[in-house]
């Protein structure tokens, strides 16, 4: 398991590596004219010295070992056009709190409404609230986020007797920014739980729970809960993980300070260190999540084994 | 529920045709019962006969769903309208700018005889431009399906038969699933011109690996059972069991797949808009007509123009995920009956 853990971990590193590397290249396509504002009025000496000062003009290796040197020693540079000179840790240090506070609350609101629905539209299969319920899904699913989130804010805000746009230190304004982002994930979980509840209730050993006398609702979370779980509980830490890169639609609609629009942002005003930080912010997340989430269900399923080469197939 | 009742009905279709012979025999007389049969070969070879076809019997388990059915149908009017709409007598130019008499622009001018639907804030004709624009989306969604489904289907497999690329292939998974896709969307409308190719081209760039990883895992769970191996024991090659033994079992779930990807294209497509790199506004599409709509959003009086695209949008995703889902059970075997 150990040996199984540093093997990976090491793969992880290497995937990071790539990741950046690969963005690294990819900006360094874009056309030069999107760095300077004013263009068409530099010489070409103005510009070979603002490309020089960026570090813009040296081959590429050389800069891509420049980077990595750099970021070894913890030095993710500094932002040069979305906020001027600010190192880029701070920038993110002011916008990430935000957006993890509100991701994470609506991750919560998820659990805590979606989980109950998956299982009790299980425990009534086929009847009203299974219907409702698959109707509720449908509807999220269909319809693109942005739809429903503009009307959610259109009309619950009147009814809310809240203004349009966020105010950071009103809890009630907290509530339809959480409550919407949360609807796809309890979509989802509600989803999935019914599904492999459903499957899971067909096995044996729901059977002889049920023969031995079990009433069904024991069955039901004692027994078929606890193993349906596991599948979902993979993607827990991914969800949690992923609040830091907040929501693009809920944060511009609500004018929320988070880091929703900021990667569109900085990409379109050419700011390649901010780029590259957020880049890598977002593939830390992505590959640290998904190795919590292997971790997290060998320790809800001990039949599951990592370590093993055909054990997760 | 559906299927429940329904398999009711057929056992007790059964248990009444069961009935009714036997009540014929009690018709017969001793004599008849028990006298030989005499050899008859077109008797023989009929009963070896199955008359089942695969895509017949899914045809008439989706043609059970009403509801879908009658989505389906809608959908093919609504699409069928959008390209006989320009057509049709009394229809403005989607990007004509219509101004009256006096050489004014008819600005925000709400629904009414008119202008069927109003028109928007630089005096184009609403109607035309939703229709239009419905026309855009749907072919962005339905290309971009159908190239995501070619290639996913193509490397999926290979990812899931071909044991040395499964490494390979797992590791540019893992970097292009966590590469952010607004990079790559924003770098391609940079080196090309912002257009619905573009937009087809950015989409389908990342997006195939979703599908290829779904097909691989399929691909995994069926590749060794038994009939597989029985079938690799006689010698069946490579590319005839891929093609007669394991897409054939995963029509339904491709074909949910697809019909997932389509509502998703179209949605991409609004986001793609909304975070300003979509398509031009000469082109109008239900991301544009949206995004002009949301602008207007805190005066109620113009809030049609955000109205009327939004209520085409969930109407375009729900039916095609609806027919999806109801397609996907029907095209499954099990529940041939």
């Amino acid at each position: 398991m150990l040996k199984y853990l540093i093997k990976r971990i090491m793969r992880s590193f290497l995937t990071l590596i790539i990741i950046l590397t690969v963005v690294f290249c990819l900006l360094r396509l874009m056309p030069i004219e999107g760095y300077f504002p004013n263009f068409e009025k530099m010489t070409p000496q103005q510009i070979q010295v603002g490309l020089q000062e960026m570090g813009l003009t040296d081959p590429l290796p050389v800069q891509i070992v420049h980077f990595f040197q750099k970021l070894v020693h913890g030095d993710l540079g500094v932002s040069r056009i979305y906020r001027a000179n600010v190192p880029v840790a701070e920038v993110l240090s002011d916008k990430l709190p935000v957006s993890i506070k509100l991701g994470v609350l609506s991750m919560i609101t998820a659990l805590i409404i979606g989980l109950p629905m998956g299982a009790l539209m299980a425990r009534f299969k086929y009847r009203w609230f299974d219907k409702i319920g698959t109707l509720f899904i449908v509807c999220i699913q269909a319809v693109p986020a942005a739809v429903y989130y503009l009307f959610i804010q259109l009309y619950a805000t009147k009814i809310m007797g809240v203004g349009l746009l966020f105010q950071i230190n009103d809890p009630k304004y907290w509530v339809l920014p959480v409550l919407s982002m949360s609807l796809n994930n309890i979509a989802f979980y509600g989803m999935w739980l019914r599904r492999y509840m459903v499957d899971e209730s067909n096995k044996d050993y729901v059977k002889l729970a049920k023969a031995k006398g079990m009433s069904e609702g024991g069955v039901m979370f004692k027994h078929i809960f606890r193993n349906a779980f596991v599948p979902l509980a993979q993607y827990i830490p991914t969800a949690f993980l992923n609040t830091v890169i907040g929501s693009i639609y809920i944060e511009s609609l609500y004018s929320i300070p988070g880091m929703g629009g900021l990667l569109v942002t900085v990409i379109k005003r050419h700011d390649n260190t901010m780029v590259q930080g957020i880049v890598l912010l977002y593939a830390c997340v992505g590959v640290v999540g998904l190795l919590l989430g292997d971790l997290i269900m060998v320790m809800l399923d001990p039949r599951i084994s990592l370590g093993k080469k055909e054990g997760d197939r | 529920m559906k299927q429940f009742s329904y398999r009711l009905n057929k056992e007790a279709k059964l248990m009444d045709s069961m009935d009714e012979v036997s009540k014929k025999a009690g018709n017969m007389s001793e004599e008849e019962l028990f006298s030989f049969a005499e050899f008859n070969e077109s008797e023989v070879e009929r009963t070896g006969y199955s008359n089942y076809s695969y895509w017949r019997s899914t045809l008439h388990a989706f043609f059970k769903s009403k509801g879908a059915v009658i989505l389906l149908a809608l959908l093919a009017v609504l699409l069928l309208f959008t390209f006989i709409q320009p057509y049709l007598p009394g229809q403005y130019d989607p990007n004509m700018i219509i101004n009256d008499a006096k050489g004014m622009q008819y600005r925000n001018i709400p629904p009414g005889e008119e202008f069927v639907l109003g028109t928007n804030s630089i005096g184009q004709d609403l109607w035309a431009r939703i229709w239009s624009g419905t026309r855009t989306s749907l072919f962005i969604g339905i290309s971009v399906a159908l190239i995501e489904a070619l290639i996913g289907i193509v490397i999926g497999v290979l990812w899931g038969y071909v044991r040395k690329l499964d490494f390979i292939l797992t590791e540019i998974y893992n970097i292009i699933d966590n590469i952010p896709n607004t990079i790559v969307l924003i770098l391609v409308s940079y080196i090309l011109k912002p257009s619905v190719k573009t937009l087809i081209f950015a989409m389908c760039l990342t997006g195939w690996i979703q599908m290829a990883r779904f097909i691989r895992n399929q691909i995994l769970i069926i590749r060794d059972r038994d009939y597989n191996v029985a079938s690799r024991c006689l010698g069946t090659s490579t590319p005839k069991i891929i093609m007669k033994n394991l897409l054939p079992y995963l029509v339904s779930v491709i074909m949910l797949r697809m019909a997932i990807t389509i509502p998703e294209a179209i949605g991409n497509e609004v986001f793609i808009t909304y975070i300003g790199l979509g398509l031009p506004v000469n082109i109008p599409s239900l991301g544009n007509l949206i995004n002009e709509g949301r602008a207007l959003i805190t005066s109620p009086a113009l809030r049609y123009q955000l109205v009327y695209p939004t209520i085409i949008l969930s109407f375009v995703t729900i039916s095609f995920y609806i027919i999806g889902n109801a397609f996907s059970d029907a095209a499954d075997p099990k529940n041939h009956v």
